[in-house]
C-alpha cells in the first residue's frame, strides 16, 4: 500500500488501517470456516470480509481498493459463489436427493465435520463478501453522468 | 430418482441460468440469448410434463423432501393442482416474453444483465409456487420482488428510477407486513411448514392471533397484488419498465406474489371464514371499478394498460372471494386469461414503442396499415379483455357474473358488468387512436416489429382465441384440480402430511 497523501484520510488512520485490515480479513475467514461449530457462518463472515475491503477504501481512497479487487473480478466471483452453492446442492442428487448431505459427517465439533455445511459456508462467504463489496463499489464508482 | 425429482428443477434451472448468464454472457457473444431461450423452453416443457405426471400420481399431489428430511422438520416442495396451474401460467408467459425480449432488448445496453435479472425473477416465482414452507415462500417472494425492482429501473432514466424507488419502498413495506405476519404465525404454532401449520391452527383455540395475522397478510399481499387502496405503485412501475418486463409484472408477477400467496395462506393455512371472503369480494369490486375509471382518462398506452391490470385483478379477487366452486373456477380462469391477454397487450405496446419511439396515443394513429400483425393481435387482445365472445375473456367474466348471481350478490354482478363495458370503451379508444385513422407524416417509414417479437405476439393471440376451449370437459381437469385444492381449505394439511409420510 503506497502512501499517497493526496487521497484518503490522515496518516493516523492509514497506519492503523494498515495494521488492522489483515486481522479483520482473517477474522472474517475464521467466522466462515467455523460456521458449523460456532455462531456466525457464511453470511456473517462474508460481511466481515467485505468490511475489510471497505475499510481499505475508506482509509486509502477507492483506487487502492479497486486495484485489489476490480469490478469485473467482484462480479465474476459473485456468480461463481452462487454457482458453487448450487452445485454443492446438486451434488446431493448423487445420493438421491437435492441438498442431501452426502459427505461423511465426521465427529461433531471437529473442524472437518458436518459434511457439506462448511463447503456451503465457503460458497456463501464468497458470494456475500464480494457481493457486498460490489454494492459498495457501485455506490462509490458509478456517478450520475452530468 | 423418481417422478418427484422434477419438482426442484423448477428452481434449479432458472437459478443456474441466471448466474451462468452473468458469468459467461460478457465474454461469449449471443450466449445469454441461447441460455435464456433454452432454459425457458425447458421450463415450459417441464411444467407441462409435471401436469402429466400429476395426473398419474396418487391423490393428485406430489411432495419433494429437500435433503431427504421429512416434513414438518425439513423443507418440502408441494406440487398439487393449484401449483401446477400457476407453474404452467408463469412458464408459458415467461417463455414467450423471453423470446420477445431477444429482439426487443436490442434497444437497451447490457442484455446479459437483463436476462440474469429476468431469470432470477422466474426463479423466485417458480420457487414461491412450489414451496411448502412459509418462510421459504417469503424468501422466494423477496427474490422475485428485488429482481423486479431492478428490472423496472432498467432504462435508468429519471422517470424509471423514480418509479422503481417508489415500487421498492411500497414493496418493502409489503414484505415487512408479510414477514411480521409469518413471525406471529411461527411464534403461535412453532412450525413453518404450511401443512403442519394448518394442522396446528385447526387444533388450537385463539381469539386474536388469526384476525391480526389475517389483516397483516391482507395488507402485505394486497400491496403486492395492487388491490385498490394499495395500488399507488403500480401505474408508475408498470409503464416505466421495458415492455417485456411490464408484461411479466402485469401478467404473472402480481398474480403469483399477490393472488397465489393470498389464496394459499387464506384458504389452505388459515381457513376461509365469511369475514375474509366478504373483504376480498369488496376489495375486488372496488378495484374493478376504480381501476377502469382511472384508465379511461389515460393517454399513455402503457399507463392505461397498467390501470386495467388493477381492474382485472379485481375480477380475479371477486371470483375467488365468492368462495363457491363456480366463483373460484371463474376467478382462476380469469387469472390465466388475464395473464395471456395482458402480456399480449403490453408486448403490443412494446412493438408500437419499438417502431415509433412513442407510446402517447395523441401522437400515434393509423399504424394498422404499416404494422398489420401488431394491429390484429392487439384487436384480439382488446376483444378478450373487454369480454367479447368467443374470446377467452368472455367465458371467465361470464362465469364470474353467473357465480355472483348464483350466490345472490346482484350488486357485485352489476359492478362486474359495468367494469366490462367501461373496459370495452377504453380499448375502443386504444384501437381508434393507435391503429385506425390517418397515419402521421413522421411515421410514414416505420416498419413492422422483427420476427421474434411477432412470433410471441401471434402465439399469445392464438391462446386468446382458443382459451375458451379449456372449459370443455376433457380439458377441464387443468382448472378443476386447482379449484379442488382451494375448496378443500385446511384439508390441505392432511393431504400433504399423508402424502409426505409415504
Amino acid at each position: 500500500m503506497r502512501n499517497n497523501p493526496e487521497t484518503g484520510m490522515t496518516l493516523i488512520v492509514k497506519t492503523i488501517t494498515r495494521l488492522t485490515v489483515g486481522l479483520i480479513l482473517l477474522f472474517g475467514i475464521y467466522i466462515i470456516l467455523h460456521g458449523h461449530l460456532s455462531p456466525g457462518g457464511g453470511f456473517a463472515g462474508g460481511v466481515i470480509v467485505a468490511l475489510s475491503f471497505v475499510h481499505l477504501m475508506l482509509a486509502f481512497g477507492k483506487d487502492i481498493a479497486v486495484s485489489r479487487v476490480s469490478k469485473n473480478l467482484a462480479s465474476n466471483l459473485e456468480s461463481i459463489g452462487a454457482l458453487m452453492f448450487l452445485s454443492i446442492a446438486l451434488l446431493g442428487f448423487l445420493g438421491g436427493s437435492f441438498f442431501l448431505n452426502i459427505l461423511p459427517k465426521g465427529t461433531p465439533f471437529n473442524l472437518f465435520s458436518a459434511g457439506i455445511i462448511p463447503l456451503c459456508n465457503i460458497a456463501i462467504g464468497i458470494k456475500v463478501g464480494v457481493g457486498l463489496f460490489a454494492i459498495f463499489l457501485a455506490l462509490v464508482v458509478l456517478e450520475r453522468s452530468k | 430418482m423418481n417422478n418427484t425429482t422434477i419438482i426442484p428443477l423448477f428452481v434449479i434451472i432458472p437459478l443456474a441460468a441466471a448466474f451462468l448468464i452473468s458469468l459467461v454472457g460478457k465474454f461469449i457473444r449471443r450466449s445469454s440469448e441461447t441460455i435464456i431461450f433454452i432454459s425457458s423452453l425447458v421450463l415450459l416443457v417441464f411444467s407441462l410434463y409435471a401436469r402429466f405426471l400429476l395426473n398419474s400420481s396418487a391423490g393428485k399431489i406430489m411432495i419433494y423432501k429437500i435433503g431427504g428430511w421429512a416434513p414438518p422438520f425439513g423443507i418440502c416442495m408441494v406440487l398439487d393442482g393449484l401449483s401446477c396451474f400457476m407453474l404452467i401460467t408463469v412458464n408459458l408467459i415467461a417463455f414467450f416474453v423471453a423470446v420477445y425480449s431477444l429482439s426487443y432488448m436490442e434497444q437497451y445496453t447490457d442484455k446479459p444483465k437483463f436476462f440474469t435479472l429476468f431469470s432470477l425473477m422466474v426463479c423466485g416465482m417458480n420457487g414461491l409456487i412450489i414451496t411448502g414452507d412459509l418462510f421459504n415462500l417469503f424468501v422466494f417472494l423477496e427474490i422475485a420482488s428485488i429482481a423486479s425492482y431492478a428490472l423496472v429501473a432498467f432504462g435508468t432514466e429519471a422517470e424509471e428510477l423514480e418509479a422503481s424507488f417508489k415500487y421498492a419502498i411500497m414493496g418493502s413495506v409489503a414484505s415487512a407486513f408479510i414477514f411480521i405476519g409469518i413471525a406471529f404465525l411461527y411464534s403461535f404454532t412453532s412450525t413453518l411448514n404450511m401443512a403442519d401449520m394448518a394442522r396446528v391452527l385447526s387444533n388450537k383455540q385463539n381469539e386474536w392471533v388469526i384476525p391480526f395475522v389475517g389483516v397483516l397478510f391482507l395488507m402485505g399481499f394486497g400491496l403486492k397484488s395492487a388491490l385498490v387502496p394499495f395500488h399507488a405503485w403500480l401505474p408508475d412501475a408498470h409503464p416505466s419498465a421495458p415492455a417485456s418486463i411490464s408484461a411479466m409484472l402485469s401478467g404473472v408477477l402480481i398474480k403469483t406474489l399477490g393472488i397465489y400467496s393470498l389464496i394459499r395462506i387464506f384458504f389452505n393455512i388459515i381457513g376461509p371464514t365469511q369475514g375474509y371472503l366478504t373483504v376480498l369480494m369488496f376489495l375486488g369490486a372496488i378495484s374493478m371499478i376504480v381501476g377502469v375509471v382511472l384508465a379511461l382518462s389515460q393517454w399513455d398506452l402503457k399507463r392505461l394498460l397498467a390501470y386495467h391490470s388493477i381492474s382485472q385483478i379485481g375480477y380475479v379477487v371477486l371470483g375467488i372471494g365468492l368462495g363457491t366452486p363456480l366463483g373460484v373456477l371463474g376467478g382462476l380462469f380469469h387469472l390465466f386469461n388475464h395473464s395471456v391477454f395482458k402480456s399480449l397487450l403490453f408486448l403490443n405496446s412494446g412493438a408500437v414503442d419499438y417502431a415509433t419511439g412513442t407510446r402517447d396515443l395523441k401522437e400515434t394513429g393509423g399504424l394498422g396499415k404499416l404494422m398489420p400483425v401488431t394491429a390484429k393481435t392487439n384487436l384480439v387482445a382488446s376483444m378478450s379483455i373487454a369480454g367479447i365472445p368467443p374470446f377467452n375473456g368472455f367465458f371467465s367474466k361470464a362465469i364470474i357474473i353467473i357465480a355472483c348471481l348464483e350466490k345472490g350478490n346482484f350488486g357485485y354482478a352489476i359492478c362486474a358488468v359495468i367494469g366490462s363495458i367501461l373496459t370495452l370503451a377504453s380499448f375502443m379508444k386504444v384501437q381508434k387512436f393507435a391503429f385506425l385513422g390517418e397515419i402521421k407524416d413522421k411515421f410514414k417509414n416505420i416498419k413492422e416489429a422483427p420476427f421474434a417479437m411477432l412470433f410471441s405476439m401471434v402465439c399469445l393471440a392464438i391462446i386468446c382465441i382458443f382459451g375458451g376451449l379449456m372449459l370443455i370437459p376433457s380439458l377441464r381437469f387443468f382448472l378443476d384440480d386447482a379449484v379442488a385444492v382451494i375448496l378443500k381449505g385446511t384439508g390441505y394439511a392432511s393431504v400433504v402430511l399423508e402424502a409426505a409420510a409415504k
